[in-house]
């Protein structure tokens, strides 16, 4: 970090957020200067998203956020080339830019210099010189869908063939194309294509009234409905200057966790299942309707939909609350540790997931993970522990770790973090706070941006959010950690037999619609 | 041949092809208990059977009257297999006409048909099925002819009825032999049919099917023929398993009267019910294999079946009473 700020110490700012961070105002050489000695310091990349000021200051934009020890740097890059706006790739140093750079093309035509110039969200769906993020975008226009063809990388050699998967899937998930190439059963290749579930939830962002912001952030990815809702009301808080009343960040602390050990109980079920070993989807799916059902009672949604609203949470827990959910956590713990000595013991089960989907942590730094598959690939990282915000800079929250960075390590990180979000719960609703749940945020003032990074189940969620005039909001960028974390698959799975597919995507779950916007 | 022999043969044929999803809906019955899932009930595959009968079929634009007419192939063969294995009676024309070795041939036919209509259409997933398929069959067929060299030797003939008859009538006893053979045969019929450890009956993963990717593409009665198909085979599997292991309670020749045959309906039904509880428990209890996995699994199957027969030899054994 030394270098970066050394070159640039004469326009850092201060940026508004739940966690500490800095904003670097940045030219083309500064940009690849600055990027690289974030790299070299070991940074990670979060987002990178751009924007359309020609309105502002007749520029677009281009930002990228890190992650590093002191907490988060924002790179801000004007490109003044209005015609042909390029900027310099990130793609060598962090592989991840590299889809995020073409969904920016995509969206507004601001191109980077990477050769990679196939569409990642666009699918045809609108014509090529049409980009639905610039101001100038006319939303009512219809276009024809063409239908073109993708250009996947094939593999050519004695006996390889391609199998095509997807996007339409056998079971009721979400669409994803993925394309094997194989010798036999064995993977040489896998390449994904996604962007199917594009939204334009940017688009619709753009001008929607900063005091509904939340509930679309919370349908971005229904699996992480908190982890969004709540970094959104974070990015609205920080522009605004709103501190949440302390009860409130504790029950949203409480949601959080809630969300985490719900989809953990659902994809430890859902690995044994891939596993062939039916038993365990059962048990897990029944601990998991406990606690949905428990949600529904105590914060009014299953999935904790719009429990997280800007200045705080919908409503406080409802009496006698606790005792219902000490109970729960009990019992959920009990069963729990239980279902792991079953899942551990079992041989056939431990046969699966041990050494399938290797992920080693060379690979999964050079590729920037994040999250879950990064604790199990040996990176320490977890924001609750490295960059805690209220409630949990008073919780000491524990980052779980495997070093196996298989299926098995992905489990066994599942399992810890059943147990550390159990104990979090625990300290949350003992030392509850009292007072308001819910405080007022009158409308941030305009032009002002903020960032909300959250952790979610899967890894960190992010909110960048740009106030506009009157309440309104000028641009809003989500961004989901499976980005970075889809590639990681593409690598987990080579030299793997086809049929462990499944198993090593279930491994990482990651989203389709969080990656597509 | 007798009149009598002619019905006999027919109602333990028709039997067969009526109660095999039932066999079916008890095993689905036993796996959701065993998991403590509410069970579907035990008619479940008959209303499968009748909601593909009333659709319309959807064919490929690319299928060969192979992709037609496999279903029919398949369905056909195994109800004729289920003619050949005796499972009330031993009594019967069909059974006389081929013996074990050809059942088996029988089997690899029905395979084949399989494998050929699964790579007619030309998706990614059917062949990916069929060699699957091809692969497990070519494995499992040694290790299932080891099976019955056991019984062979036992019982000195290759004809089911006298195998069956020479079992049934013996005095009781096991044979160590036997045990081998037994566990072989179980293993060979999990994987012949499709069952977990090395297929997913259940699953909806197309990468992970073998059974099911080869028959993605049918529908309607081409789907409900080839779904009944399945449970006659494992309902045949199950009846050979019967002749060679468990005989006892089947009409043999010269008592095969009414009374007798009630009876043999009866133990059938008895030994269904306690097959079907033992396959949900083993497939309950485990988890599926890695594909590459199989070749170790059958070849453990294999190797016990020819244990068996060494037990045999060594021990020489003069069992035939």
């Amino acid at each position: 970090m030394h270098m970066a700020t050394t070159v640039l110490d004469r326009t850092r700012t201060l940026l508004a957020g739940n966690i500490a961070g800095e904003r670097i105002a940045a030219n083309a050489e500064e940009w690849v200067a600055s990027a690289t000695a974030l790299h070299g310091a070991g940074a990670r990349l979060l987002t990178l998203w751009g924007t359309d000021d020609r309105d502002r200051d007749r520029c677009f934009r281009i930002y990228a956020a890190w992650l590093h020890a002191a907490g988060l740097v924002v790179l801000e890059h004007a490109i003044e080339d209005r015609t042909h706006p390029t900027y310099p790739s990130l793609a060598e140093l962090f592989p991840a830019a590299g889809r995020m750079e073409r969904a920016v093309y995509d969206l507004l035509g601001i191109a980077s210099t990477a050769p990679d110039r196939r569409g990642w969200l666009r699918h045809n769906g609108w014509p090529e010189d049409v980009f639905p993020l610039r101001r100038d975008f006319d939303a009512t226009r219809q276009h024809a869908v063409q239908s073109l063809p993708y250009a996947y990388v094939e593999v050519e050699g004695d006996g390889v063939h391609e199998i095509a998967v997807g996007p339409v899937h056998a079971g009721i998930i979400e669409p994803g194309g993925f394309r094997f190439s194989v010798v036999g059963e064995k993977v040489l290749r896998l390449e994904e294509r996604l962007g199917y579930t594009h939204k334009g939830v940017a688009r619709r962002f753009q001008g929607m009234p900063q005091a509904s912001g939340h509930k679309l952030a919370a349908r971005l990815s229904g699996d992480s409905a908190v982890a969004f809702s709540w970094a959104w009301c974070a990015a609205l808080e920080s522009i605004a200057g709103v501190v949440c009343p302390p009860r409130a960040a504790a029950l949203r602390g409480l949601a959080l966790e809630h969300e985490r050990l719900a989809n953990h109980l659902g994809d430890l079920g859902a690995l044994g299942n891939d596993a062939g070993f039916a038993f365990g989807l059962t048990q897990f799916s029944r601990l998991k309707e406990d606690l949905l059902r428990l949600n529904a009672e105590v914060f009014s949604a299953r999935y904790l939909m719009d429990f997280v609203v800007p200045g705080g949470v919908a409503a406080d827990l409802p009496r006698l609350a606790s005792d219902r959910l000490y109970a729960l956590y009990a019992h959920l713990e009990l069963a729990a540790a239980e279902l792991r000595s079953i899942y551990d013991e079992h041989a056939g089960v431990q046969d699966r997931f041990r050494e399938t989907g290797r992920l080693d942590r060379d690979t999964a730094v050079r590729l920037g993970a994040l999250g879950l598959a990064a604790r199990a690939s040996g990176i320490a990282n977890d924001l609750r522990a490295d960059h805690p915000w209220a409630p949990y800079d008073r919780l000491d929250a524990q980052s779980a770790g495997q070093n196996g960075g298989d299926v098995a390590a992905r489990v066994q990180v599942r399992f810890d973090e059943i147990f550390e979000s159990l104990r979090l719960c625990r300290m949350l609703l003992a030392e509850l706070p009292e007072g308001p749940v819910r405080t007022a945020v009158d409308a941030a003032e305009p032009y002002g941006m903020g960032i909300g990074v959250i952790e979610g189940w899967r890894g960190p969620v992010a909110m960048v959010l740009e106030t506009g005039p009157e309440g309104t909001i000028r641009r809003c960028h989500a961004h989901d950690a499976s980005a970075q974390n889809w590639p990681l698959l593409e690598y987990a799975i080579l030299g793997n037999l086809v049929p462990d597919f499944p198993l090593i995507n279930k491994s990482f779950n990651l989203s389709y619609s969080g990656q597509d916007g | 041949m007798s009149a009598l022999t002619l019905v006999r043969q027919l109602g333990e044929v028709v039997l067969a092809v009526a109660i095999a999803p039932l066999f079916m809906g008890w095993i689905a019955q036993c796996r959701a208990w065993l998991q403590n899932r509410t069970a579907p009930p035990l008619t479940q595959p008959y209303r499968m059977l009748r909601k593909l009968f009333r659709k319309d079929a959807a064919l490929a634009a690319d299928a060969s009257p192979l992709f037609r007419t496999a279903p029919y192939v398949l369905f056909g063969t195994m109800v004729l297999a289920a003619a050949i294995i005796p499972s009330i009676a031993t009594d019967l024309p069909f059974a006389r006409a081929a013996d074990a070795i050809a059942l088996i041939g029988l089997f690899a036919t029905a395979r084949v048909f399989m494998a050929l209509a699964a790579m007619d259409i030309g998706t990614a997933f059917g062949s990916l099925g069929a060699r699957r398929e091809m692969m497990i069959g070519f494995l499992a067929e040694p290790a299932f002819l080891m099976v019955l060299f056991n019984a062979f030797l036992l019982y000195g003939s290759t004809a089911l009825p006298s195998l069956v008859e020479a079992n049934a009538t013996r005095r009781f006893f096991i044979d160590p032999s036997v045990i081998f053979a037994e566990i072989a045969f179980i293993m060979v019929l999990l994987a012949e049919n499709a069952r977990i450890p090395i297929d997913n009956p259940a699953t909806h993963l197309e990468l992970t099917m073998i059974h099911e990717a080869m028959v993605l593409e049918y529908s309607a009665r081409h789907l409900a023929l080839i779904e009944w198909a399945a449970d006659l085979k494992l309902f045949n599997y199950a009846c050979i398993g019967f002749a060679l292991f468990l005989p006892w309670g089947i009409a043999v020749h010269g008592a095969d009267g009414g009374g007798a045959l009630l009876l043999a309906a009866a133990a059938l039904l008895v030994k269904l019910a306690f097959a079907g509880a033992s396959l949900a428990l083993i497939e309950s209890l485990s988890a599926k294999l890695r594909i590459f996995r199989a070749p170790e699994y059958l070849a453990m199957a294999f190797l016990l079946a020819v244990l068996g027969l060494l037990v045999h030899l060594l021990l020489g054994a003069n069992i035939h009473a």
